[in-house]
């Protein structure tokens, strides 16, 4: 992978403007940051371990060798490393942050909130199902709760957990010190959470959307949406694809040009992969329901007809529209999941993994492959038979990569020596259930199977053992994983194995009967069925199984709390992993890495086990980087990383009301324009590096 | 007709069945295989045991492969036999509504087009060819013993064909969220042999008795002259409403409500009486009839057999 020159670059130089302007587009402004100053080459010297040189003597005139690290001893490096990345004290400093190990914490903590209220809203909506004809709650709530439920879980748990944990995770697995777009990054999270707010605020109201996470036209249009219901699912949209879009630009950026030198793309961690891949199909993907939503919001608000069959619009319009996005979004969820399962294995095979370019090959045509199945939503539209074939064919197709990927997990566990800690039983529980939810993927491919259980129990059996077995087990596994890098302490293993066990037995016990119910004719979506059909007894057992899964996640959240207040304190790499986020302090230090290692192998830490031999030559005193070229990652430049800020809360705060007005006049985009313009001409204020003026 | 798809399910539940089972054991022999305890270096290379699993997976990738082509050719074949069905035979025309189903016996003479409400009549062992459109949002066209889901959508009309093999009635159920009350869609298929479905058709087509008993008397005054009447129609009356279900020979029906009340009088009092109670949110308004009145125009509906 040694690409000659700095020619390996010309791919990434073309895209990178239009990235870049995407998200400020987005978020309103034409304003580009200009990217790489043109600076001193960082010089590389590859020093066993910690360099312990003298410094050199001061000369006056010369550039102050003190504001660079060759000199300084390990500790006296992390103490004014950490003073130069700290963030800023106080109320104001909190809100300013742009360290990705903040910003991503905020997401996930964020979006575990958000998946404990979609918790409870199914919960809810077990309960009325027990019995038949139940009064708990009627038709209105029960509408708004399945889209709650839905909206919350895909857009404000699903998706952000997984670009949280990138954002935490993949400057530390590159070995750099920040995400490229810091500031972007922390305006993202503010959009993210003001959406999330905006939702539950809504429901809380009785202006929750009730019309199903995909709010079909014309149930959402504005001759049959009540009141303001559907207007909160368009902007509700709206917000969470600009944040994941800033988040989405953010990471490919970290991942082309800031990996440690000498991190080639086949030494890239495969979860960082994913991520990659993830953040492509986020920027393909997201803008078709973006379009979707506002063109939604347009007929409702302003009186456009895209979507009215009576004026030449068009119903079935939206729905390619959506599940252009909706398809992909399930892979936007999925694919990350793999990257933790790729992580997880070999640490606990003691095995590097088996079939490295085979799994990121798989990824990469998972990732294409994922934009040719949305037909298979629409099979009972009305379709010819020639195109329900070929979506049929391409549904089948993308059983092949994921198939390599589960093959190839399975033979690193069987070539290595498996240690079973409860990130690794989480695992082996996501093969369990995830290889039932592709298997039953491949029935709901075949058009005449799909036109029986489509939109019945059986599809919410599938899709459920497909996210819950596919990325959640995968996600807790990565909790426990990761858990003692985040904090510092380690998650008890007692506890782990019955959360384990609870999630396990209460997820099969829940879903798997529902394969059942959708072959006896259960419709999706309905908040009650009558007696006579027999469903009872099998809803009974759902709910109650349901309340189990539910437990799992009280336990999880007990043994979080037990573990911060007094687990046990966590090494740097408590499992003897591989992969360089391991190196950093648990928790890692604001700065992550003292030095920026160079990388050697693709698990670094297996490698070199007594030390990492690493840069020298980045200032002290000032926030910097070193960027790399893309595919090779040789050292290029010594790059600023941006200081805190307030402007991208603020900015935030300008585009989300704007969004938020927009539900009441079209006028509120006219007025919030300027406030979000204002916003960004502070956010983008030159600063005016002195460095680069010499 | 469903029998097809009945095949076709086994035969993929059959074979993913076996998949998920050998993947598993896989996993399992992984996990619990006895191993030498002589390598503690995760880095060791043994490019033995490399070969090895790359002609393991390479051949598992393979058969991977060629199970999906089995699949995908099966499923092509089964959707080809469903295809394949000849000639029109009945037609109807089945128009979704908030919540109910408007169901048109089609025809070349004015006198003979039908119209019914939730209840599809059809003769065993022909086809029936089914013209489904919407009214208002999207509904889905679904009776699960019979043939799999069509949408209905408006201003769009999708064609869907069965043939009915044994005489019965066959529960359906609309199958696309279609608001408020989704859960309360509910329709029947009724198969007769064709001598019965031909008597059915021809009473059908007579417009509504007159009644003879005073109480039922009273309720056709009454449903003739209030509110009744705006939304509903009952031939033979000046009962003209076009919006709501035709109640010409409601009594003969088995539900009220597309599928939300057994057909009864009590029911029908019930109904009438309080729609919400039973269907919140359905189109027809609680009315002000007096207790007396609500009998009457029940004990009448109930007598249009």
């Amino acid at each position: 992978m040694s690409a000659g020159g700095r020619r390996d670059d010309g791919g990434l130089r073309a895209w990178l403007p239009t990235l870049l302007a995407f998200a400020s587009g987005v978020a309103g402004a034409l304003a580009v940051k200009r990217m790489l100053y043109p600076q001193a080459f960082a010089r590389i010297a590859e020093v066993p371990g910690i360099a312990r040189r003298a410094p050199p003597p001061l000369v006056p005139g010369q550039v102050p060798f003190d504001t660079r690290d060759d000199g300084l001893d390990d500790e006296t490096l992390d103490r004014v490393l950490a003073d130069t990345w700290r963030r800023e004290p106080g109320f104001v400093g909190w809100l300013s942050s742009v360290d990705h190990k903040d910003i991503g914490r905020r997401y996930i903590v964020t979006a575990f909130i958000f998946l404990f209220l979609g918790g409870l809203s199914s919960i809810a909506m077990r309960i009325q199902l027990a019995r038949p004809e139940n009064g708990f709650i009627g038709p209105d709530l029960y509408n708004q709760l399945f889209t709650m439920h839905g909206m919350t879980m895909m857009f404000l748990f699903a998706v952000p957990v997984m670009q949280g944990l990138g954002i935490y995770l993949v400057p530390l697995m590159v070995g750099t010190r920040n995400v490229a777009f810091p500031r972007l990054t922390a305006f993202s999270y503010w959009i993210f959470l003001s959406g999330g707010l905006f939702l539950w605020a809504s429901f809380m109201l009785n202006i929750g959307p009730d019309v199903g996470w995909f709010a079909y036209v014309p149930l959402s249009g504005p001759e049959y949406g009540i009141g303001k219901r559907p207007d909160v699912w368009a902007q509700m949209i709206t917000y969470t694809e600009v944040a994941s879009l800033a988040g989405a630009v953010s990471t490919i950026v970290t991942v082309f040009k800031q990996r440690a030198p000498g991190m080639s793309l086949d030494r890239v961690p495969l979860f960082v992969w994913a991520l990659l891949i993830t953040s492509f199909v986020i920027i393909f993907a997201m803008p078709a329901v973006m379009m979707a939503s506002t063109m939604l919001i347009l007929d409702r608000l302003v009186g456009t007809h895209f979507f009215n069959p009576a004026e030449g619009g068009d119903a079935l319009l939206y729905q390619h529209l959506f599940w252009f996005f909706g398809h992909p979004e399930v892979y936007i969820i999925f694919i990350p999941a793999t990257g933790f399962v790729s992580a997880i294995i070999p640490t606990f095979a003691r095995r590097p993994i088996f079939g490295y370019i085979a799994l990121v090959l798989s990824l990469i045509a998972t990732g294409f492959l994922s934009f040719g199945l949305w037909v298979h939503h629409m099979f009972a539209t009305g379709l010819p038979m020639l195109g329900a074939s070929l979506f049929t064919a391409a549904s089948m197709l993308i059983a092949i990569p994921n198939g390599i990927q589960i093959f190839c997990w399975i033979a690193t566990l069987w070539m290595g020596r498996p240690v079973l800690k409860t990130p690794l039983l989480f695992v082996l529980g996501f093969f369990f259930i995830f290889v039932a939810g592709g298997l039953t993927g491949v029935m709901v491919a075949s058009v005449p199977l799909d036109l029986q259980v489509h939109d019945t129990y059986f599809v919410v059996a599938h899709f459920h053992y497909v996210l819950i077995g596919g990325a959640v087990f995968p996600l807790l596994a990565a909790v426990y994983y990761w858990f003692p890098k985040f904090t510092g302490r380690m998650l008890s293993e007692r506890l782990g194995t019955w959360n384990f066990w609870t999630a396990f037995i209460g997820f099969n016990g829940a879903f798997f009967p529902m394969h059942i119910l959708g072959f006896m004719g259960m419709p999706r979506r309905v908040y009650t069925y009558p007696e006579e059909l027999g469903w009872g007894g099998i809803n009974l057992l759902v709910t109650a199984f349901a309340l189990m899964l539910f437990v799992s996640f009280v336990l999880l959240t007990v043994n979080v709390v037990r573990s911060l207040r007094s687990g046990s304190v966590a090494p740097a790499n408590p499992w003897d992993a591989g992969t360089l986020e391991w190196a950093a302090a648990s928790p890692p230090l604001p700065h992550n890495f003292a030095r920026i290692p160079v990388v050697t192998h693709e698990e670094p830490l297996w490698h070199e086990r007594e030390s990492l031999p690493a840069v020298a030559g980045l200032r002290v005193d000032a926030r910097e980087i070193v960027v790399t070229t893309v595919t090779s990652a040789r050292p290029d430049l010594r790059e600023a990383s941006p200081d805190p800020s307030i402007w991208p809360f603020l900015s935030a705060m300008a585009v989300g009301a704007t969004f938020l007005g927009s539900i009441f006049s079209p006028w509120f985009v006219v007025w919030g324009t300027p406030v979000a313009a204002v916003a960004l001409i502070g956010w983008f204020w030159p600063k005016g590096n002195p460095e680069d003026e010499e | 007709m469903a029998g097809g798809i009945e095949s076709l399910t086994w035969f993929f539940i059959a074979v993913c069945t076996v998949v998920w089972l050998l993947t598993m054991a896989a996993l399992g022999f992984a996990m619990l295989r006895r191993r030498r305890t002589d390598h503690a270096d995760p880095l060791k290379e043994r490019p033995r045991a490399d070969r090895l699993a790359t002609l393991a997976v390479s051949g598992l990738v393979a058969l991977t492969a060629v199970i999906l082509v089995v699949l995908t050719a099966a499923t092509f074949l089964t959707g080809k036999s469903l295809a394949g069905m000849q000639g029109e035979g009945l037609v109807l025309r089945v128009t979704g509504q908030q919540w109910w189903w408007q169901v048109t016996y089609e025809s070349d003479q004015p006198s003979r087009v039908l119209s019914v409400a939730n209840e599809i009549h059809v003769p065993v062992g022909e086809t029936v060819t089914l013209k489904l459109t919407s009214a208002d949002v999207i509904h889905s066209f679904w009776v699960p013993s019979l043939a799999g889901k069509t949408d209905l959508i408006p201003r769009r009309t999708n064609i869907q064909s069965f043939v009915v093999d044994r005489p019965g009635t066959y529960r359906g159920q609309c199958a696309e969220f279609c608001g408020f009350q989704h859960a309360h869609m509910g329709l029947l298929v009724i198969a007769h042999p064709r001598a019965e479905f031909d008597a059915w058709y021809e009473a059908q087509l007579k417009p509504a008795e007159r009644p003879s008993e005073a109480s039922r008397q009273r309720g056709e005054q009454v449903f003739t002259s209030r509110a009744c009447a705006m939304c509903h129609g009952i031939r033979g009356t000046s009962a003209a409403g076009r919006v709501a279900p035709d109640l010409t020979h409601v009594g003969s029906q088995q539900t009220i409500g597309a599928g939300t009340l057994p057909m009864s009088e009590d029911n029908l009092a019930r109904w009438i009486a309080d729609p919400h109670h039973f269907k919140p949110g359905v189109n027809m308004p609680k009315t002000d009839l007096s207790g007396e009145d609500i009998g009457a125009v029940a004990a009448y509906l109930a007598g249009l057999k």
